[in-house]
């Protein structure tokens, strides 16, 4: 059948998401915040050349249509992904999703659960959590130019997870969640909610998968994280859809008084994938890192948009982002970190370095200051560069060849972050992943 | 000379400036020649043009490693047709550990698509290191980077140690030396001495000459050897000093 029509279909239907909204009667307040999503998503427009935030984007081709809610996988599906979700040996706790669907939901230890550790998918926890879920679920807007897209995820609402571990509870082992993408088409919304309370140790790793290469598919993910008093998170998301996809992912992460905060972007997939992450400083003693890696090759877009918000003072930011390009890829990095005027003695740092493997690639770095207080510590810096000739002939000088020697290079320039995901097993698989990107670019 | 490093008339500049002047030289295989000379005389030129670094010009000339042409190459090619420099100043290489480095030097030399075997790999690598005195923890760490002067000459030893090339040139390998590293950096070399490599030995000094004693020491200047002898040639020169060199050498 041939449809000659523009009527909006898929996620663009109205009557679908409102079909699927009502899946959650009984939770009004849900109900609701899907209903303002749409709303949002109808009254904003799609972002144009000439929008500051999206300087250097490739507006031209964003489109959100064609694409669909996928149906629950097959069962076959299912036990083969499964079997191909295993990043870590013994996490903390495994879920997994495909097409959105939750096909695997957590187990965690008894003795967690006896500590009030929740680690549940996000429709399950609508039911079991409501309260934690309305305290902490979408509470900041999109400030970096997404705010269309994440009214579009607050209205397709459903797949994700929430992990909160409560006041005091260490734990060291991470929690993996794992995205798949399956079906041609195929549009996601996954959430993740971290909330740690004060003094509280969690680490969460995030897997984002196609399980077909050539895959059309569209994801705009969000995540919440909140850190109590003392607590700490470190975060570790991988970003390796298939290489027709589109992803948009916003983050927004708060720190609270002594909060130890790091968090790591690895990208490597779609043919586009934005990501607009927001650190919000609102304790004092606060250390927030966050880093990002990627490996851009063909013409892929990696499009890396940051905000360090120092709103309390005597805390410190650092953030690092590292891209190494190939091909005719693009990657584009802006980042600003705004210190409030009794934010005083803030440290806050940001560094964008990119390394050119081709003359054909191009790497745009927009880095910004404001700065209200008046006894900070604050820097920027970009650089984007090709690899640096004595070293290349070092290299080359022990009989590497020419293309090999390029590579150690990259993953030596790469290094730097990985070495900061706090699992060396997930940092081996994100290693070997970019080794594959170099060799098939 | 089919077993020898072979150096025929070579002219070299970087820019506009000549710096090997019909520089001649032949080091048998077996061998270890020293090549002394003062300072901007052409000495660690010598050893980049050999090793094809892209930033010297050769006019003309030519040298050749067991009768095989190596001007004109890639530097990885002369490389692996068994040329090894041990740089004066070796390069940090940030987020490259020296385990992977030295593995794809020698995943380079094997056959296209051979198994790689790691196990033997690593016990020859801990042996060597072993026998240079290097923690086995520098395994993990980056090459170079935050190494002291002698750590870093010992890690260039290891790599000789592992290459196994047909002909190594030393480029003041002593230099930022002290003299306890000396002593073990020279061991290393000793040890690999035999009828299989060929050494050319660049220094400054003679100091590094009582520990690695040459059969044949050359005295370079103004981009040529200008006057060669056996080892007592660098007590001589130790002796009169460059200024001989420059007054009654050059002139011959």
């Amino acid at each position: 059948m041939t449809t000659l029509t523009s009527m909006p279909s898929g996620i663009l239907d109205a009557s679908l998401q409102q079909n699927e909204t009502k899946r959650f009667a009984g939770n009004d307040w849900f109900i609701q915040l899907r209903q303002l999503g749409w709303k949002n998503f109808e009254a904003l427009p799609l972002p144009k050349r000439d929008d500051e935030k999206w300087r250097f984007s490739d507006t031209r081709s964003l489109s959100l249509a064609d694409f669909t809610v996928a149906a629950a996988p097959s069962d076959a599906d299912t036990a083969k992904l499964i079997g191909q979700s295993h990043f870590i040996t013994r996490p903390a706790g495994l879920i997994i999703h495909i097409d959105g669907h939750c096909v695997l939901r957590p187990v965690i230890a008894p003795e967690l659960a006896a500590q009030g550790v929740k680690f549940e998918s996000l429709e399950d926890a609508l039911r079991h959590h409501p309260a934690l879920l309305k305290e902490f679920l979408l509470k900041h807007e999109a400030n970096l130019g997404g705010a269309k897209f994440l009214a579009l995820h607050q209205a397709w609402l459903r797949a994700g997870y929430v992990l909160h571990v409560p006041k005091g509870v260490e734990i060291t082992q991470p929690f993996v969640s794992v995205n798949w993408t399956l079906t041609e088409g195929a549009a996601i919304f996954p959430h993740a909610l971290v909330v740690a309370g004060d003094h509280a140790k969690v680490s969460i790793h995030e897997f984002n998968l196609s399980a077909l290469p050539d895959q059309r598919a569209l994801a705009i993910s969000a995540a919440d994280l909140h850190a109590g008093t003392g607590a700490h998170i470190s975060r570790f998301a991988v970003q390796a859809w298939g290489k027709n996809a589109q992803s948009f992912e916003i983050a927004n992460t708060c720190g609270g008084r002594d909060a130890l905060i790091t968090s790591v972007n690895a990208a490597l997939g779609s043919r586009r994938a934005r990501l607009e992450n927001t650190v919000r400083i609102e304790g004092p003693g606060a250390d927030v890192r966050l880093y990002g890696i990627s490996v851009a090759t063909g013409e892929q877009e990696f499009d890396q948009r940051t905000l360090q918000i120092h709103s309390a003072g005597k805390a410190k930011s650092d953030l690092l982002f590292k891209n190494v390009l190939l091909n005719k890829a693009r990657t584009i990095f802006s980042g600003l970190i705004k210190v409030a005027p009794d934010a005083q003695q803030t440290d806050a740092y940001q560094t964008n370095r990119n390394l050119l493997l081709s003359p054909e690639a191009e790497a745009d770095s927009l880095p910004g200051l404001e700065i209200e207080a008046n006894d900070v510590k604050c820097s920027h810096g970009a650089t984007t560069g090709q690899v640096n000739p004595e070293e290349l002939f070092y290299l080359l000088a022990r009989g590497i060849p020419l293309a090999v020697a390029q590579e150690l290079l990259a993953e030596g320039f790469l290094e730097e972050v990985l070495s900061k995901v706090d699992n060396e097993e997930a940092a081996a698989v994100v290693r070997e992943m970019f080794r594959q990107k170099f060799h098939t670019a | 000379m089919p077993d020898s490093l072979v150096i025929k008339n070579l002219n070299a500049s970087i820019g506009d400036r000549a710096i090997l002047k019909d520089f001649s030289l032949t080091v048998p295989k077996g061998e270890v020649h020293a090549i002394m000379g003062p300072n901007g005389t052409g000495k660690s030129t010598l050893a980049k043009v050999l090793a094809g670094h892209p930033d010297y010009t050769v006019q003309s000339g030519e040298a050749f490693i067991d009768g095989e042409q190596i001007i004109g190459q890639e530097p990885d090619a002369i490389a692996r047709a068994g040329l090894f420099l041990a740089f004066q100043y070796p390069s940090e290489i940030p987020g490259v550990t020296i385990a992977n480095f030295i593995r794809a030097a020698i995943v380079a030399r094997q056959a296209k698509g051979a198994p790689f075997d790691a196990k033997a790999y690593y016990a020859e690598l801990y042996a060597k290191m072993d026998a240079l005195k290097m923690d086995r923890k520098f395994t993990a760490r980056f090459v170079n980077e935050g190494f002291s002067g002698g750590e870093k000459k010992r890690c260039e030893i290891l790599q000789l140690m592992m290459l196994k090339p047909k002909y190594a040139v030393l480029d003041e390998t002593d230099s930022g030396l002290d003299i306890d590293a000396l002593r073990i950096v020279s061991e290393g070399v000793n040890r690999l001495r035999g009828p299989d490599m060929g050494f050319l030995v660049i220094t400054h000094y003679q100091r590094l000459l009582e520990y690695i004693v040459p059969d044949r020491v050359h005295i370079m200047y103004d981009g040529r050897i200008v006057h060669s002898g056996d080892k007592d040639l660098a007590l001589e020169l130790e002796a009169k000093g460059y200024d001989w060199v420059k007054k009654d050498l050059a002139s011959a």
